[in-house]
């Protein structure tokens, strides 16, 4: 016995069974024994901390100070100080320029024609690469003009403009304190997983008080939302740094200084393109739940039209998010890869060809468009919208389809679902506090163990056990569905170039497309429920998996396959002996991945009537209850860094074990 | 009698009287339901007429108090009674912020069925009806049960209460959002497939879907507090649901610093039947929300007339 608990899998098999049985007998053993703190946690032992939180709250916003400003004044100074450069860009490109108010208003300047808009971006196009990009740039920004969510658009890029600097820069900046200074590292770590797990609607309710209505505060929340991956990549970037570029430097009379900036920051260029374009793709995901509180734009129209149920334009402006982070990603890459062309020589306008026609035209537009209204602002009579399609296509799939999905349907709910639910919800909180930190223990030793132990009891410790438990019921089975389908759509990408292109590209749409646009249809298929809520997970948390496959199957080494191959492996025999195994960090990555998004995707399931945690922080924000609301949000957070813990000790372990 | 009123509207944008009045914009704030985006644009286009500045600002429904006691938002034009009730009432307690009064709009929500169930469930609009034919509202996740759809679960309602008072064999689930609430009913609709859920008005779907409320036993305070008034003397909730006044608020300090504004937004009054028609043109006919609205004001003059006038 005792032997069989040291082997490695005996451990796992004894651990399950137990969980398994206690969680199919606690109801019994709780009627048997007259003892519902078996499944309930005791509610006189509960924390109130969500009225102490409340209660820092108020503080913080009514009274906090440093002897000459309030802790309020603070944060309204940086509000004014993001409002003053969003400002100017709204009015740049979408509102012209003023003064006064209402009747009283004089326009000083109209903005940017569309027309000078479309030029200029194709011409950032070809100046970060070639004619090609600057077509893909052009065709996308003109795809805004012609389905009629320029206006919208426009107040999505100004928002986007300020958000993406301040994110890259601000990530930057930390990224660096942290590669300089190990205690920086050591304390910035754990605000960084908060700031990636705890979900937005958490927070939204004290940074609305703090920093006003508006765009302001909406502006913020993408910030914070948005940053953690360009501060973890530029740690990593600088730390891939050869330490011989260093030394380098060092030996040229460098000071740190200039060894940071001259030498440590361009070569770690590359790497950090990555986090400029995870800044942006996360900025654009944002989008929605700021319009929720007031940025306005293309996010406030795909929540307006789903309200109206008029899919068509739902897609339509949630296809315009995607086409405008298609453009700035592909752009902002461009500009990483961007040779250093020598200066050209002549007058201005020859050696600054691109800019002095963004001038000449804009310049151009603006005199044209006193005269013609089209110049100045694309005209209405000419754009197009597909909606009336879309409702028909709708209409069509579900008159012929239901029942084939409900028969479907019905099937992996009893099957699949159900089963799942029945054993996570039966689990009794003190068995699943003792759990996971065996878990945590077994798997990294007892430091994670406690970690894991501890951040469980806090949760069970303020009454949210029960949903907890459906949050990772819920999570689990679209983490395990997301990675059935999407290793072999990884595979399959990394094995055939042409087909990957197209995968990839559709994992990108899929990340971008605001999951509001595919909520709704998936609603009307397969009604409120868990079911819903699981299709919309899983169809977020795809990309990851593929991504991950796809790029560890390619890192694979080549004489790996070449030794393959001369042992007369076939070809599926060099996929599951030889590639799939030295893959295998990186498949766990991607699972590790696929878990954060889906763990991010629950608050917005909560909008389709899930039981979760997610719907717990969503009521806690319809009730402007800051501190359940966040004490609901660290208790995702807390699911979430478990599962991060857990599964990169794996990866390690692994990686270690193949030598890598 | 009407030409008098726009006369006295337009000596007041004309008089110094309002030189005392700040000149700062009032903030009113917009949600994402078009009701509601008539209503404020309503009230923002008749004070633009008055001469005041006005700033539209997006805001979270309930969200939105945080900032109207603190008076970065000013104006906020529907609070209903069944569903904002509580955060208003702790927002009128701290005393940043008051009420304006009705908007003249009663809210109704009850229980709702499309028309071509009548002939699957006999007996229907009344209630008793359902107790016959709950498995005619089945799925297969909730058989034998019937299935009602009900509304967030933020939104309140004692649902789950009702069908346990008055002994109805229902399984409430909750929508998260009066999105997938309707996504669904659309689906349902398109298929004739059986469908009972929770409808509010005014609202655009009563005017598409062709359909009626369920009549419940009338409501009244004491049924909801006294399990021993109505059908069931063991339990509350035993009866239909209340029908509640939508509700206009404001920052406490709007009337010191635009006062005759702040009677203006008081005296706005618009019927169910004149918002309902508005909100129908905005959702199904595809007018924009600032045309349906002008429209609203060529054709009522006197009405709104009457609002900003001395």
């Amino acid at each position: 016995m005792l032997r069989l608990i040291k082997s490695g899998s005996g451990f796992w098999v004894l651990l399950f069974a137990a969980t398994w049985g206690l969680s199919a007998s606690s109801f019994a053993i709780y009627k048997a024994l007259d003892a519902r703190w078996i499944i309930r946690f005791p509610k006189k032992w509960e924390l109130q901390l969500d009225g102490v939180i409340s209660d820092f709250l108020t503080w913080l916003v009514e009274s906090a100070g440093f002897h000459f400003f309030s802790f309020k004044d603070l944060t309204r100074g940086i509000a004014a100080v993001i409002e003053a450069p969003y400002q100017f860009f709204r009015n740049l490109l979408i509102e012209g320029f003023s003064t006064g108010f209402g009747e009283t208003a004089t326009q000083l300047s109209p903005s940017l024609s569309w027309i000078a808009i479309v030029v200029c971006v194709t011409l950032v196009g070809r100046f970060a690469r070639d004619w090609k990009l600057a077509a893909l740039v052009g065709v996308c920004f003109l795809y805004l003009a012609i389905f009629g969510r320029w206006q919208s658009a426009m107040i999505t890029l100004s928002s986007i403009l300020i958000a993406v600097p301040i994110g890259v820069v601000g990530g930057l900046f930390l990224g660096i304190a942290a590669y300089r200074f190990q205690w920086v590292n050591l304390a910035l770590r754990p605000i960084l997983d908060l700031m990636q797990t705890v979900p937005v609607f958490a927070y939204l309710v004290p940074i609305l008080i703090l920093f006003g209505f508006g765009p302001v505060a909406a502006l913020v929340a993408t910030v914070i939302y948005a940053m953690p991956p360009m501060v973890r990549v530029t740690i990593m970037a600088l730390q891939a740094v050869p330490s011989e570029l260093q030394e380098a430097g060092r030996m040229a009379g460098c000071t740190r200084r200039q060894i940071m900036w001259k030498v440590l920051v361009p070569a770690a260029t590359p790497t950090l393109m990555v986090g400029v374009n995870q800044v942006i793709m996360l900025s654009l995901n944002m989008v929605i739940i700021a319009s929720m509180i007031g940025a306005g734009g293309l996010g406030f129209d795909v929540l307006a039209s789903l309200r109206r149920l008029d899919i068509g334009a739902g897609i339509e402006a949630g296809l315009a998010i995607v086409v405008m982070a298609i453009a700035l990603d592909r752009a902002s890459q461009a500009f990483s890869e961007r040779k250093h062309q020598a200066a050209r020589r002549g007058n201005f306008l020859q050696s600054h060809p691109l800019s002095s026609t963004m001038f000449i035209v804009s310049g151009l537009t603006l005199i044209l468009g006193f005269f013609v209204p089209a110049v100045q602002s694309y005209p209405e009579s000419l754009t197009i919208t597909t909606g009336p399609f879309w409702a028909a296509a709708m209409k069509w799939v579900n008159i012929n389809f239901f029942d084939t999905f409900e028969a479907i349907k019905v099937v992996i709910l009893q099957w699949l679902l159900l089963p799942v639910k029945r054993f996570f919800t039966g689990i009794p909180w003190a068995w699943g506090i003792l759990t996971m930190g065996l878990i945590g223990w077994r798997v990294d030793g007892w430091k994670l163990g406690v970690m894991a132990a501890l951040m469980m009891a806090f949760i069970a410790a303020n009454g949210l056990w029960a949903k907890a438990m459906v949050t990772i019921y819920l999570c689990s089975v679209s983490v395990f569905i997301a990675t059935v389908i999407g290793i072999p759509l990884g595979i399959w990408a990394a094995e055939k170039p042409r087909a990957g292109k197209i995968i990839l590209g559709l994992m990108d749409t899929l990340q971008t497309l605001p999951s509001f646009v595919y909520l709704i249809p998936v609603i009307m298929l397969f009604r409120v429920g868990d079911f819903s809520a699981m299709i919309a997970v899983v169809l977020y948390a795809l990309a990851p998996a593929v991504r991950y496959a796809a790029h560890g199957l390619r890192e694979v080494p080549e004489q790996m396959v070449e030794a393959g191959l001369m042992s007369g492996c076939t070809p599926g025999q060099i996929l599951r002996r030889v590639k799939l195994p030295l893959a295998t960090p990186h498949l766990l990555l991607g699972l590790n991945q696929t878990t954060m998004l889906a763990l991010s995707m629950l608050v917005i399931t909560a909008l389709v009537g899930t039981r979760d945690l997610g719907q717990e922080v969503y009521i806690a924000l319809t009730k402007a209850n800051a501190g359940s609301g966040i004490i609901a949000g660290l208790s995702v957070a807390f699911i979430a860094i478990i599962s991060d813990r857990i599964v990169n000790a794996l990866a390690d372990k692994q990686r270690k074990r193949l030598d890598l | 009698m009407k030409y008098r009123s726009v006369a006295a509207a337009a000596l007041m944008v004309a008089t110094p009287a309002l030189a005392q009045e700040s000149n700062d914009p009032i903030k009113l704030t917009l949600h994402d339901w078009s009701g509601q985006l008539i209503t404020t644009t309503l009230m923002g286009e008749v004070l633009k007429e008055a001469g005041y500045n006005i700033e539209y600002v997006q805001a979270d429904y309930i969200a939105q108090f945080a900032g109207l006691k603190t008076g970065d938002l000013h104006v906020a034009m529907e609070i209903w009674e069944t569903t904002g009730r509580e955060a208003m009432d702790e927002a009128i307690g701290t005393g940043n912020v008051v009420s304006l009064g009705e908007t003249g709009m009663d809210a109704i929500e009850e229980w709702w069925y499309p028309a071509y169930m009548e002939e699957r469930c006999p007996g229907l609009p009344n209630w008793e009806a359902l107790k016959e034919c709950a498995e005619a509202f089945s799925t297969p996740e909730t058989a034998p049960l019937g299935r009602y759809l009900g509304g967030p679960v933020t939104w309140g309602g004692f649902d789950d209460e009702r069908v346990e008072a008055l002994e109805l064999d229902f399984e409430v689930i909750h929508a998260g959002t009066d999105a997938a609430l309707f996504a669904e009913l659309e689906a349902a609709y398109q298929r004739t497939d059986p469908i009972l859920l929770w409808i509010y008005s005014p609202h655009w779907a009563p005017a598409k879907y062709d359909g009626s409320f369920v009549e419940f036993p009338a409501y009244s305070a004491e049924c909801y507090t006294d399990p021993s008034v109505g059908l069931n003397p063991d339990a509350a909730y035993d009866c239909g649901k209340p029908t509640g006044p939508i509700w206009k608020v404001s920052w406490a300090g709007l009337a010191d610093k635009w006062p005759n504004a702040a009677t203006a937004i008081k005296n706005f009054s618009i019927s169910n039947d004149a918002m309902g028609a508005m909100v129908t043109d905005v959702d199904l006919n595809g007018q924009t929300v600032e045309a349906t609205v002008a429209a609203w004001m060529a054709a009522n003059t006197s009405t709104w007339s009457a609002w900003i006038a001395k």
